[in-house]
C-alpha cells in the first residue's frame, strides 16, 4: 500500500471510531440534561438517580471521545497538507470556530458538573449541565458545516493565483443547504443512539428487578428509562426518516453520482426500481453485469424527485458528463465511487435504524399504560439492539464519504465555471508531499492498536457501571467550608 | 495593523494559553510519582487539575485551528514535516486524557498504578516534545519551493532541538511544582514546595542557555532582546518566589515567563512563520514577500478576527469563573473513599 491508501485507512479507521462515541455524547448529554432538570423540578429521587446513572455511562464515553477528537484536528495537517493547503482558507475556520466556540464551553462546564456538585447551587449546577450539553451539540454543526463543505463547496472561489479554494462568503459557508440538511440528519440520529441507549439498559435492568420481585421500589425508575429512552427513539426516528428523504433528494441534485452509486443504478432510468439486493460485480468494473433482485418499482425515482416516473441518471451516463466536465488532472481518473460500499452501506444505514426504531415501538407497547414487562426476549432485543443505531450512522458516514469519491472536495455541479478554475479537489492530490508510507503506515498501525486497546476498556468500563444499577439516592450538599472532604474525587 | 499580523501573534497568544495552563497539568502529571507519592497523595495531585484539566487542553485545539484557519501553509507544512514527534505527541494527549478520567473508575490497585504510570509518562513525552518542536521551528528546517518539508526525522534532534525541549520540561516541572505548593496542603504541598525550589532553579539554568543561543544564532529581529530579558526576569523570580514560599507570585512569575518566552519565539521567527533551511527564498512568512505567504485571504482573515474578537473574552471569563469554584486547597484528608467497584463481577 502506498501512503495515500494508508492515509485513506488511517482516515477511515479513526473517523469511524470516533464516530461511535460522538453520537452517544450528543444526544445523552441532553438526555442527561432533561433527567436533571426533571430533578429539580420535580424533586423526585428517580430523576437524580437516573442523572447518576447515566451520567457516569456519559462521563466513560465523552473521555475517549475527546482523546480520540484530538487527532481529527491533526490528522488533516499531517496526513492531507497538500488538502490543508487548498481549503484551509474556508476549512480552517468552521474548525477554528468549532474548538473557540464550542470545546471550551463543553470542557469547561463538564468540569464543573462533574466536581460541582457540592460546589454549585441546585441552579446553577443545572445550567452547567445544559451548558454543557448545548457545547456539545453545538460543535457537531461547525464540523457538519466543514464536512458539507467538501460534499458541496459554496461561498468560495478558486484563486489561481494562489492554487487553492478561498472563502467569499462565511454565511454561504455556515448556512450550506446541504449542512442545514446534514446537521439535523446528524442529531437525530445521535438521540436515536442515545435514546436506545438509555432505553436498552434500562429494559435489562427493569426485566431483572421484576422477574426477581415485581414489587422492587426500583421498578419505576427503570421503567421511567424505557419509557423516555423509547418515546426519543420514535421521535428521532421520525427525525431521521423526514431530513434523510430531504437529503437524498437534495444529494440527487449535489452529488448525482453518488446516488447514482446508492442505487445501484448502472443505467438512466424512467421510474427507477428500489432494490434490496443486487448481485453481479458491484466493484464497478462489469457493470452489466449488476442486477437486482427483490425491488420496489419506481421507489427510487420517488426518492429523488418526488415522482413515481421521474428519469433517474445511471452511473454509466453520469461517468461520462463527469470526465467531460472535470478534466484538468493528469492521470484519468474514475469518477464512480466503490459501487460495493456505496450501495450496501447505505441499505445498511436504513436497516439498521429501522430495526432500532421497531424495537422502540415494542418498548413502548410493552410498558403501555403503567404496565411492566418482565420477557427476557425483550430485555435481550432491547440490549442487542442498543448496537443498531451505532451501526448505522457508521455505514452512513462510510456511505457518505465513500460515495464522495474520488473526490475529497466534490465538485458544486451549479457552481461550476470550468474544469481548471472550480474549486474541486481529488482525493489522490490532497494526500502529504513530506510523508512516507512508512511514517503513514506506522501511525495508522499503532492508532489502530492503541484505539482497540482503549476501545476494550472503555466497553468494560461501559459494561460495568450499566451492570451496577442506578446509584443509592444521596442529596447533593453544597458546602462552602474549605476543609470538608470532596463529594467526588478522581 | 495588518490582519496577517494581528493573527501571528493571536497565534502566538494561544499557544502562551496553552503552554501556561497545559503547562502546570503536565508538571503534575510527571511529578505524581515523587510528589504524590502516597496513593491518597496522587488523588491529590489528580484531583487538584481533574476539574480544570480538559478545558486547559483545548487551548491546544484553538491554537491548532486558528493556525489552519489563518494560515493554512503554516498548519501544512508544520505537521505534516514535524510528523513523527507530532504522531507522538498525540499518543501521549490520548493515552493521557483516557488515563486521567479512567484511573479511579475500578477500585484495583493494578488498574490504578499501570494507568498512574501512564499518565507520567504521557505527561514527560509532550513536555520535551513541544519544545523540540518550536526550537526546530525557530531554527529553521529544510523546506523547498512547494512549502514541502524535505528534511526527515533527525533533522528534528540537533542540540538546538534538544535544549529546548530540555527547556520546556524544566519550565513545566517548575510551574507543576509551583502549582501543587499552591493548590494543596499538608504533605503534599510540602513535597511540591521543595521539589518547586530545585525545578525553579535549573529552569532558569537551561532557559538561560536555550534563550541567549536562540537571540544570538536564530533571531531576525534586536528588540526580542526585550522579550529575552521579560522571560529571564520571569524565571527567576519564579526562583525567587519558590525559595521564599510566595507560590502565588512564584505562579505568576512563571506565567511571565512563558509570555516573555513565546514573545521571544514568535518575535525571532517574524515576519517569518516557518524559515527553510534550503533557501531563505522558500521561507513561509506572514505576509508581503518575499517567501511563501502562509496566511489566509483577506475575508477569512476578517471573518475569523470578528469570531476571536467576541468569543475569546467570554471563554476567558467562564474559564476563570471554574478556577475560581475550584479554588480550595485540596489535602489527603479530604480525598473521598473509593468506590467498590471491580473489574471482573464478583463470580459468586
Amino acid at each position: 500500500m502506498d501512503a495515500l491508501e494508508l492515509a485513506r485507512w488511517q482516515f477511515g479507521i479513526t473517523t469511524v471510531y470516533h464516530f461511535v462515541l460522538v453520537p452517544l455524547t450528543l444526544g445523552l448529554s441532553v438526555l442527561v440534561a432533561i433527567m436533571q432538570t426533571a430533578w429539580v423540578r420535580t424533586g423526585k429521587e428517580k430523576w437524580l438517580r437516573l442523572t447518576k446513572f447515566y451520567g457516569k455511562l456519559l462521563l466513560i464515553n465523552f473521555a475517549l471521545g475527546v482523546a480520540t477528537g484530538i487527532v481529527q484536528e491533526f490528522q488533516f495537517g499531517m496526513n492531507w497538507s497538500e488538502y490543508s493547503r487548498y481549503v484551509g482558507d474556508i476549512f480552517g475556520a468552521p474548525l477554528a470556530m468549532e474548538a473557540l466556540v464550542a470545546f471550551f464551553l463543553e470542557s469547561t462546564f463538564l468540569g464543573l458538573w462533574i466536581f460541582g456538585w457540592d460546589r454549585l447551587s441546585k441552579k446553577v449546577h443545572l445550567t452547567v449541565v445544559w451548558l454543557f450539553a448545548i457545547g456539545t451539540n453545538l460543535s457537531a454543526y461547525f464540523i457538519i458545516a466543514a464536512n458539507s463543505w467538501m460534499q458541496h463547496p459554496v461561498g468560495t472561489a478558486f484563486n489561481p493565483k494562489t492554487g487553492r479554494a478561498e472563502m467569499k462568503n462565511i454565511w454561504e459557508v455556515l448556512g450550506n443547504n446541504t449542512t442545514l440538511l446534514a446537521f439535523p440528519h446528524v442529531i437525530t440520529t445521535a438521540f436515536l443512539v442515545a435514546g436506545g441507549f438509555v432505553a436498552g439498559i434500562g429494559a435489562f435492568w427493569l426485566v431483572k428487578k421484576s422477574r426477581a420481585n415485581k414489587d422492587d421500589a426500583d421498578i419505576p425508575l427503570y421503567r421511567t428509562a424505557v419509557r423516555m429512552g423509547a418515546l426519543v427513539m420514535i421521535i428521532a426516528g421520525v427525525g431521521v426518516i423526514f431530513t434523510g428523504d430531504l437529503q437524498a433528494k437534495l444529494m440527487f441534485k449535489q452529488q448525482p453520482i453518488k446516488m447514482a452509486a446508492a442505487e445501484g443504478l448502472i443505467h438512466t432510468q424512467t421510474g427507477a426500481d428500489f432494490s434490496f439486493l443486487a448481485i453481479g460485480n458491484l466493484a464497478g468494473d462489469n457493470p452489466a453485469s449488476v442486477k437486482h433482485l427483490i425491488a420496489i418499482p419506481g421507489l427510487t425515482s420517488y426518492l429523488a424527485t418526488g415522482d413515481f416516473n421521474a428519469t433517474v441518471k445511471g452511473t454509466t451516463e453520469l461517468q461520462a458528463e463527469y470526465a467531460k466536465k472535470y478534466p484538468g488532472y493528469k492521470a484519468t481518473p474514475d469518477y464512480l465511487p466503490n459501487l460495493a460500499v456505496t450501495y450496501w452501506s447505505f441499505r445498511l444505514m436504513i436497516g439498521f435504524a429501522a430495526f432500532a426504531a421497531a424495537t422502540a415501538l415494542a418498548g413502548l407497547w410493552l410498558t403501555r399504560k403503567g404496565k411492566i414487562t418482565n420477557q427476557t426476549w425483550f430485555s435481550k432485543l432491547a440490549m442487542w439492539s442498543i448496537g443498531a443505531p451505532f451501526l448505522g450512522a457508521s455505514f452512513g458516514w462510510i456511505f457518505t464519504e465513500m460515495g464522495r469519491q474520488p473526490f475529497v472536495v466534490a465538485p458544486n455541479p451549479s457552481a461550476f465555471v470550468d474544469g481548471v478554475d472550480s474549486v474541486y479537489l481529488l482525493t489522490q492530490h490532497g494526500v502529504s508531499k513530506a510523508v512516507g508510507a512508512f511514517e503513514v503506515g506506522l501511525s495508522m498501525v499503532v492508532f489502530t492498536l492503541i484505539y482497540a486497546i482503549l476501545g476494550v476498556f472503555w466497553y468494560r468500563l461501559m459494561v460495568r457501571y450499566a451492570q451496577e444499577g442506578a446509584p443509592n439516592f444521596t442529596e447533593p450538599v453544597v458546602n462552602d467550608d474549605d476543609d470538608h472532604p470532596l463529594s467526588f474525587g478522581y | 495593523m495588518d490582519l496577517a499580523v494581528f493573527w501571528f501573534i493571536l497565534i502566538g497568544v494561544l499557544w502562551t494559553g496553552y503552554l501556561v495552563l497545559e503547562g502546570f497539568d503536565f508538571g503534575v502529571g510527571m511529578l505524581m510519582p515523587i510528589v504524590g507519592k502516597t496513593p491518597k497523595g496522587k488523588r491529590v495531585l489528580l484531583n487538584s487539575i481533574g476539574p480544570v484539566w480538559d478545558g486547559n487542553e483545548v487551548w491546544l485545539l484553538t491554537a491548532g485551528g486558528a493556525m489552519f484557519a489563518a494560515f493554512p501553509e503554516w498548519y501544512a507544512t508544520l505537521f505534516s514535516g514535524f510528523y513523527l514527534p507530532l504522531f507522538l505527541i498525540l499518543l501521549a494527549l490520548i493515552t493521557r486524557a483516557v488515563a486521567i478520567e479512567y484511573r479511579s473508575k475500578i477500585n484495583e490497585e493494578t488498574w490504578r498504578n499501570r494507568w498512574d504510570l501512564a499518565i507520567t509518562i504521557s505527561s514527560w513525552i509532550p513536555s520535551i516534545l513541544w519544545g523540540v518542536a518550536f526550537a526546530n521551528i525557530v531554527r529553521g528546517v529544510p523546506i523547498d519551493q512547494t512549502g514541502t518539508y524535505t528534511g526527515g526525522f533527525f533533522n528534528l534532534l540537533n542540540p538546538f532541538a534538544l535544549v529546548g525541549g530540555l527547556t520546556t520540561l524544566a519550565i513545566f516541572l517548575s510551574h507543576g511544582s509551583i502549582f501543587i505548593a499552591l493548590k494543596t496542603k499538608g504533605d503534599v504541598h510540602d513535597r511540591g514546595a521543595a521539589w518547586a525550589k530545585k525545578f525553579s532553579i535549573a529552569a532558569v539554568v537551561v532557559g538561560a542557555v536555550w534563550a541567549l543561543w536562540l537571540q544570538l544564532a536564530y533571531s531576525n529581529n534586536t528588540w526580542t532582546w526585550g522579550a529575552l530579558v521579560v522571560a529571564a526576569l520571569g524565571l527567576i523570580g519564579a526562583a525567587w518566589f519558590s525559595w521564599t514560599g510566595k507560590f502565588g507570585w512564584a505562579f505568576i512569575a512563571n506565567v511571565v515567563a512563558v509570555v516573555g518566552a513565546v514573545t521571544l519565539i514568535f518575535g525571532a521567527l517574524f515576519p517569518n512563520v516557518m524559515p527553510s533551511s534550503t533557501d531563505s527564498a522558500y521561507n513561509l512568512i506572514v505576509h508581503g514577500g518575499p517567501g511563501l505567504v502562509a496566511s489566509s485571504s483577506h475575508t477569512t482573515l476578517v471573518v475569523m478576527t470578528w469570531v476571536a474578537g467576541i468569543f475569546t473574552p467570554i471563554v476567558l471569563a467562564y474559564q476563570a469563573w471554574s478556577y475560581w469554584v475550584f479554588k480550595r486547597r485540596l489535602s489527603e484528608e479530604m480525598i473521598p473513599e473509593h468506590n467498590e467497584l471491580k473489574f471482573f463481577t464478583k463470580s459468586s
